[in-house]
């Protein structure tokens, strides 16, 4: 033990002994970030004073090295390009503010573009007027937490992500507010990542975007009014926990769209406002507990080939329609949910309703084939229609139900 | 004072005045009487904007009648089913028919008159046909108009009320007003009415005073010549 | 008119069947609120009771509050008082006291449940004024179909054959027409037709506030103009205060005819 302390202590001394701090400020005698970035060696830090640095295509490469903001300093790319380019490992930028990310059709210009990277922290940096935000390819081992993000994008074609992830693992992307980008999380080809406590708000296309990327955890986030809510597809193993889905409107807009999804849990989660809640498409094996859906157009759309999905102990309050289902059963279950709309009793006193809950109402069958009748909602001949079909059903499938629905809420 | 001239009415196919003319310009006491459907109560309504004329004119004092509603501030009107507003006490009742006209009213000497002083807190609904034909004759008589209307005001009286309500009809004849009456209670109208106005298919059949329908019926007895004057005409109701 | 209104209006409040209509939204709210203990699905409940309790209690009422005052007409008509004066006095003084019922009924509950505090608060606003609407409309149907009936029984039964064909049977015929022609573009038939029922009207009107993102998953641009903008709500609303003119404009001129 006390050797290794010596040890400790002679690592530090050596290495305050070798690592310089760089200053960069606009008066000194280093005015730029790319210059002192050339002088840094393998531990320096790089101490940058507020004020503008007009600079673009500032290149670290193979330097471990530390940038630390201090009252957020702008670097300004003025429209040209990617502002600063890393391919290193052991490195971070922390506290700076990149403005005026330039867009393009060929490149995707990024405020900070890592590239091959490794074992990285990108903290508390803010970001305006973006194109692509954080840009991450090929890397692992990497922290991206506390940055802030807002850009005005308006046409998709012309707008980048916020966080874009693209082959890459083990990364920690955690309490980041992105506003108004086209997909604020994007992970393409991304594993064994955690998603946590991130703000997605007005996003052009999605709040979180993720394709190819299995074992990843969703944790905490909430993610509101983007275009088209959250789009999840082609993975598996991923866990979705006490995330927040709110407000997501439009006739092609969701709070989390699952296409083929396989071996996943989603857990706590609220779906708020949203004009279809959950649409699953081709999803098996997927897990959905403990999550409250209040208010939303559709709660959960089932559409084709979809396997074993099992909902228990959701809360369904005050939807539109609870259950909009298409094709066949396929072992997708309900269990012990509760329905705000259920009308059955409880004779026992057990908690649980006598009678089995139908969740699919005829109107939404009929919704389905003409979509003018929407307009109908809620008036007394659709709600006796519906009544009768729940008495006997004769369109909707008949095992499609909830043999043990709840009396009261779950907690 | 009153001018009616060629007032037409017809309920859908069923024609009730049929041309009706008639003057009154004296003061006393007008007995309009007729058999049922003769459009007695047509006419009084019509005088009262309660019913509109198919054609025809009404001027009262001078005045056009027909779709105006000020002109009734100079007529007392006493209709024939005494009905009121269940739930208003008779007291709020009174209260309410003075606000509406905003006139001067002797309410209190009318209900001494006819010793409605116990019913006053009561609601219309609980009381007697008789009482509320009191309450009835109150309310018609309080105001000080010149032309009074009472479509049957025996109706439903006590013998001594009865005598009260001649008494009072008397003396608001002695004031100089008009009063007009239909009636089915033949002495009560021989004994009061200075005038006789019989209607027949909405007509005026014959109009002059009791001794003048006695003397061109050649019957002493008035009931008689009342019938008199229906079976020369072959009418079949004798129900007047 | 004025006079006629309060005496109207004082003769009601003290009948039984104000009170009874007043305790029934009473219970109705505490219910909802206190049992129930969820502010949406309270909303939504309260919903389905307006369009359809609001319309039917409010036609019953005109019917019967006509029908049962008619001595008290009579002597009024024999007054100095002006024909439409005497009537209209009467529809507001019904109308108006249903609606006193309505807002107390439900408004007491809800505000001891604290829902000033609460972001419900719109929706049940936007509740009590299509409640409102109803009342006033449906009132004015009632004294229309009265007017036009002197027979009690008939005027009932045309009065809840309108409640009938209204709540019901239009909704129904609708949707058949919509299945039948689903192959035509309907957006605009289905919100004209919207238009020419005061329930449906309320009815979108509340959805506006409940059910926005149901509304929104049609992709029609018909559809998406109307209810993504405030054109929906102004529209609908000002068909509303048509619907409440209308019957009302009709009920002076069959007055003014009208022989008693």
């Amino acid at each position: 033990m006390r050797k290794f302390s010596f040890l400790l202590f002679f690592f530090f001394c050596f290495s305050s002994l070798q690592a310089k701090e760089i200053q960069v400020c606009t008066s000194c005698e280093v005015n730029s970030l790319q210059q002192a970035v050339d002088m840094a060696v393998d531990g320096d830090v790089i101490r940058i004073k507020s004020g503008i640095y007009k600079e673009h295509g500032v290149e670290i490469l193979n330097k471990s090295i530390k940038i630390i903001g201090e009252g957020y300093p702008v670097i300004d790319a003025e429209m040209q390009g990617t502002a600063i380019t890393v391919k290193a490992e052991n490195f971070s930028i922390e506290g700076i503010k990149i403005i005026n990310i330039g867009t393009s059709h060929t490149n995707d210009f990024a405020a900070i573009l890592v590239s091959r990277s490794k074992n990285f922290r990108i903290v508390n940096n803010r970001f305006e007027n973006i194109f692509f935000g954080i840009l991450i390819e090929r890397s692992s081992a990497g922290t991206i937490s506390g940055n802030k993000m807002k850009s005005k994008s308006r046409i998709q074609a012309k707008s980048g992500n916020g966080i874009h992830m693209w082959h890459s693992e083990d990364l920690t992307v955690k309490n980041n507010e992105i506003i108004g980008v086209r997909d604020g999380i994007y992970l393409e080809f991304v594993n064994n990542c955690v998603i946590k406590e991130n703000l997605c708000k007005d996003n052009l296309r999605y709040g979180l975007h993720f394709m190819f990327s299995d074992h990843n955890e969703y944790l905490g986030n909430t993610f509101e009014n983007n275009g088209a809510g959250v789009a999840v597809m082609y993975s598996k193993f991923i866990e979705m926990r006490r995330n927040l889905f709110r407000k997501n409107w439009g006739s092609a807009s969701y709070g989390l769209l699952l296409k083929e999804i396989s071996d996943s849990e989603l857990i706590n989660n609220t779906f708020e406002d949203n004009t279809i809640a959950i649409s699953a498409d081709n999803t098996n094996r997927i897990n959905y507990r403990h999550n409250d859906f209040i208010s939303n157009g559709y709660a959960v759309r089932i559409r084709g080939a979809c396997y074993k999905n099992v909902f228990t102990e959701n809360n369904f309050l005050a939807n539109s329609f609870d259950v909009a289902y298409t094709g066949n059963i396929n072992e997708n279950e309900f269990l012990k949910n509760y329905w705000s709309e259920y009308t059955g009793y409880d004779l026992d006193k057990d908690g649980t309703g006598d009678v089995p809950y139908r969740p699919v109402k005829l109107f939404s069958y009929l919704v389905n084939r003409t979509p003018e009748a929407i307009i109908l909602l809620r008036s007394i001949f659709i709600g006796l229609l519906d009544f009768s079909e729940k008495v006997s059903p004769i369109f909707t499938p008949a095992e499609l139900i909830d043999p043990q629905p709840q009396m009261r809420k779950i907690k | 004072m009153i001018r009616i001239k060629d007032l037409h009415k017809k309920f859908g196919s069923q024609v009730v005045l049929n041309g009706l003319d008639l003057d009154i310009e004296e003061q006393g006491i007008i007995a309009v009487l007729g058999p049922n459907g003769s459009g007695k109560t047509t006419l009084i309504k019509s005088i009262l904007g309660m019913v509109v004329p198919d054609k025809g004119q009404i001027d009262l004092y001078e005045e056009i009648v027909i779709k105006r509603w000020k002109y009734r501030q100079n007529i007392d009107y006493l209709p024939q089913i005494a009905n009121f507003p269940g739930n208003l006490k008779v007291m709020e009742l009174i209260t309410m028919i003075k606000d509406l006209r905003g006139k001067e009213a002797r309410d209190q000497e009318l209900i001494e008159f006819f010793k409605l002083q116990p019913y006053l807190d009561k609601k219309l609904n609980k009381l007697s046909g008789g009482t509320k034909q009191k309450v009835n004759l109150v309310l018609c008589f309080m105001f000080d108009s010149p032309l009074i209307i009472l479509d049957e005001p025996t109706s439903g009286l006590d013998p001594i009320s009865l005598l009260h309500l001649r008494d009072l009809i008397q003396q608001e004849k002695e004031k100089g007003k008009t009063i007009l009456i239909t009636s089915h209670i033949m002495n009560f109208v021989e004994e009061v009415a200075d005038r006789i106005v019989f209607l027949l298919e909405g007509k005026i059949y014959f109009d002059g005073t009791v001794s003048q329908l006695k003397t061109n019926t050649r019957q002493q007895d008035f009931e008689r010549a009342i019938a008199n004057l229906l079976s020369e005409e072959y009418v079949q109701d004798f129900k007047i | 008119m004025y006079k006629i209104l309060k005496y109207s209006f004082f003769d009601l409040t003290r009948s039984s069947w104000s009170y009874v209509y007043f305790f029934f939204y009473l219970l109705l709210g505490i219910t909802l609120l206190f049992l129930n203990n969820d502010l949406s699905t309270a909303v939504i409940t309260l919903m389905n009771v307006i369009i359809m309790i609001v319309p039917l209690i409010g036609t019953i009422f005109g019917v019967m509050y006509y029908y049962n005052s008619r001595e008290f007409t009579e002597l009024l008509l024999a007054q100095p008082v002006k024909r439409s004066s005497i009537f209209l006095g009467q529809y507001f003084g019904v109308a108006i006291s249903l609606s006193l019922s309505l807002i107390l009924g439900l408004g007491i509950p809800f505000v001891a449940y604290g829902l000033f505090k609460s972001a419900v608060i719109w929706d049940f606003v936007m509740l009590l004024i299509t409640g409102l609407f109803l009342t006033l409309i449906f009132s004015a149907l009632a004294f229309n179909i009265a007017l036009s009936h002197e027979n009690k029984i008939k005027g009932f039964g045309y009065a809840i054959l309108l409640w009938l064909f209204l709540a019901v049977i239009y909704d129904g015929l609708f949707l058949l027409s919509l299945v039948y022609f689903q192959d035509y573009p309907l957006d605009k038939f289905s919100l004209i037709a919207t238009m020419f029922n005061p329930i449906d009207l309320s009815r979108i009107l509340i959805l506006l506030k409940l059910d926005i993102s149901a509304l929104l998953s049609y992709t029609g641009a018909v559809f998406k103009e109307f209810f993504g903008t405030p054109l929906g709500a102004v529209t609908s609303m000002g068909m509303l205060i048509l619907w409440v003119v209308f019957p009302l404009l009709r009920m002076r001129q069959v007055i003014r005819k009208k022989d008693f």
